[in-house]
């Protein structure tokens, strides 16, 4: 009698669901005995969300460690007294007694067609050169810091690190900490790769169970996923709140394999980032200039006097007045940058004294696309606003000022990003972007020295119109 | 640095001469999370405790109270009901966040508040709503029991739960026309008590109208309830 050999049969649509994530029972739509049959074949894994080492608790999920976060209850599923994690709570309880599932069966073979990319733009030679080193650390893996001027086209530089990716039968992954940058990439790339699947997450969408090759999503989604990722490419590394909250940082790091590339993208990279790359521990490439050729405008800096005081008196300070009028008067559209909602609400009246179109954005407002494109469209003179726009807003002839340019929260790289909306199209590559103030703060100084230097490097390299 | 257990954000513990002799009960969500908290004000019905609205009275009923009294089936059962809250937009999410997504810490921050209005309350033994197997199987603790477990009253499982539907998917008809709830699990416990149902909202009451016709039919001698939310 012939004996044949073979490994008990998996279930392909639970390696497809499984595949690269740790998810709780709930959020896997297939029956406890599908599950369990899978286990004892060895097919998925099963580890308890919270774990208690030494008497400290930690999370699975998210790497909660801080004791305060952790509550122990009466629990009725497993009949004792059961710790869970309050600070992920919101995605569902993980606790000592709920278990998460992963997927350590064959691996999930993505078919990717030879000629992935329909993409055919031309690159800058700035572009270029960072394309080349995306290309190469996406096969070299280690870490790569890609610091990009802002307008300088920093997406069309992954093309072709995400197309060898893709070839090489690696799973890519294009992270954020914010969901408009996963709205705006999404479309992007699923019309650079059109053959394969693209799937965008962010909290309230809806592709969440599919696996594919090519990943666009919030840094926050990661949480349900693990050892999922070959190249993780995180763009705006320094925006909020990746850049205050380890968590996101864990759930990055959950959510690639221990050998994996991850390249890092921004215009304005943190002093440790920088430090890091000045002394070799990190590679970077920079791309200087724009894509339009012509060098980013460098802020000028503008006494103001004692702003807060003559607002309670119910007065502009004459220079800002005087600035803001010359615009109005010249139809150039603006934006001015305030360091508080407070402090916006007190003065908008004053400003509507000069136009009475002038209308303020902040970041609880809903209605915040809308006004953004109001003010392109000309049916707003100017926009007041907070640092909730210093990132992602392209208008044509924009002109742009910062009030109390000294205040703390305009940081070096708020205030190079806030510098960064102007003069970003073709046919208007130039405008003003003017740092009012009560005393020059050290951040100030160090985003007008970051923009020359910048432009400097950018002549250097040829990368700029004679 | 002690935390507001809802919203998470620092708080400041100011310690008073008031706040040290009186003993007020500690705190758990900060001022202004509490503040979103609207307490049930003015007059108010005098069975159900909703706020009472000029169109919507009689003498010192609400209408639904009377429509409840008036129907023989249900008259008399339930003596009072207070709740602590109006049922907003913060204290749906407050809850929504303690029921479903499991956040048992945020019983700690109504029992304060309850307690606060139980000192004026005359019970002699506490039960709560129960919830269906299936339901407690899935969020691991009953809503109702861990408030009553936090407040550390003589509390007694009474109920159980005839049907498993979830009550939230059906109209105030359906629910007043339904047979019986629950069932009485410790009759020869209750004869001659008066009862305090403990529950996290007050909608239509049929819930809570159910439980008390329920214990009141096995003995007991007075129904009166607490919940969070009117």
């Amino acid at each position: 009698m012939e004996t044949t050999i073979s490994s008990p049969p998996f279930s392909p649509e639970l390696q497809n669901h499984l595949t690269g994530r740790l998810l709780l029972a709930s959020e896997i739509p297939f029956s406890p005995a599908i599950i369990s049959d899978q286990i004892k074949h060895g097919y998925v894994s099963v580890t308890s969300g919270v774990k208690c080492v030494n008497g400290q608790y930690n999370c699975v999920r998210c790497g909660n460690q801080n004791s305060a976060l952790f509550y122990t209850f009466p629990c009725k599923i497993c009949n004792q007294d059961c710790t869970y994690c309050r600070a992920c709570i919101m995605m569902g309880r993980v606790s000592e007694c709920a278990k998460l599932y992963g997927w350590i069966g064959p691996d999930l073979k993505f078919a990717v067609p030879d000629k992935v990319m329909s993409w055919d733009g031309t690159l800058t030679s700035g572009q270029q050169t960072a394309s080349d080193c995306v290309v190469e650390a996406v096969k070299r893996k280690g870490e790569l810091l890609v610091w990009a001027v802002c307008g300088a086209g920093k997406t069309e530089v992954l093309f072709a690190g995400i197309e060898a990716g893709l070839l090489a039968g690696k799973r890519i992954c294009m992270a954020t900490p914010r969901t408009d940058v996963v709205l705006e990439l999404s479309p992007r790339l699923k019309r650079a790769f059109p053959a394969i699947e693209v799937s965008s997450l962010y909290g309230g969408s809806e592709e969440r169970s599919k696996a594919s090759p090519l990943t666009v999503s919030t840094t926050h989604q990661l949480f349900r996923f693990s050892e999922a990722f070959d190249v993780v490419i995180i763009d705006e590394v320094d925006a909020f709140p990746y850049s205050i909250d380890d968590s996101l940082h864990y759930a990055v790091n959950k959510s690639k394999k221990p050998s994996a590339t991850t390249i890092y993208l921004t215009a304005t990279p943190s002093k440790q980032m920088q430090r890091s790359y000045r002394s070799g521990k990190l590679q970077a490439v920079t791309i200087p200039a724009r894509y339009h050729h012509k060098p980013i405008p460098v802020p000028e800096m503008k006494w103001s006097g004692n702003w807060q005081k003559q607002y309670l008196q119910k007065k502009i300070p004459p220079v800002i007045a005087s600035w803001v009028s010359e615009r109005l008067q010249q139809k150039i559209p603006l934006l001015l940058f305030f360091p508080s909602i407070q402090v916006m609400e007190q003065v908008i009246p004053l400003f509507q004294t000069l136009s009475p179109k002038l209308e303020t954005v902040h970041s609880q407002h809903p209605e915040r696309k809308e006004r953004v494109q109001a003010l392109r469209n000309g049916e707003v003179p100017g926009l007041l606003t907070t640092t909730i726009l210093e990132r992602g807003v392209t208008i044509e002839r924009l002109d742009v000022a910062v009030i109390g340019a000294e205040h703390e929260v305009f940081s070096e790289s708020a205030l190079v990003q806030i510098a960064g909306r102007v003069g970003r199209s073709f046919t208007y590559p130039t405008g003003t972007i003017t740092f009012f103030h009560y005393g020059k703060s050290k951040a100030m100084v160090e985003a007008i020295y970051h923009i020359q230097m910048m432009n400097k490097e950018a002549w250097k390299r040829g990368l700029l119109d004679g | 640095m002690a935390r507001c257990l809802f919203c998470v954000e620092e708080m400041k513990v100011v310690l008073t001469w008031r706040s040290l002799l009186l003993k007020k009960e500690a705190m758990t969500i900060c001022e202004r999370c509490e503040g979103k908290l609207k307490k049930l004000a003015g007059e108010t019905c005098s069975i159900c405790s909703r706020e009472l609205d000029k169109n919507y009275r009689i003498e010192d009923l609400c209408l639904d109270c009377v429509r409840w009294e008036k129907d023989k089936k249900w008259s008399g059962y339930l003596s009072i009901n207070i709740s602590l809250f109006h049922y907003n937009e913060f204290l749906k999410d407050m809850i929504a966040k303690y029921k479903y997504r499991g956040d048992y810490a945020l019983a700690e921050a109504f029992v304060p508040f309850l307690k606060d209005k139980l000192k004026d309350m005359n019970f002699d033994l506490v039960t709560f709503i129960p919830l269906s197997n299936e339901r407690l199987m899935e969020r691991g603790f009953n809503q109702a029991q861990a408030l009553t477990d936090l407040l550390g009253l003589n509390t007694v499982e009474l109920l159980t739960r005839l049907h498993t539907e979830k009550q939230s998917k059906k109209s105030r008809e359906e629910r007043i026309s339904l047979p019986q709830v629950f069932q009485v699990t410790k009759p020869d416990l209750l004869k001659q008590k008066s009862i305090l149902i403990v529950d996290d909202i007050y909608t239509t009451g049929s819930t809570l109208r159910h439980a008390a016709k329920a214990l009141k039919t096995a003995g007991a001698t007075e129904v009166s309830s607490i919940t969070l939310a009117r």
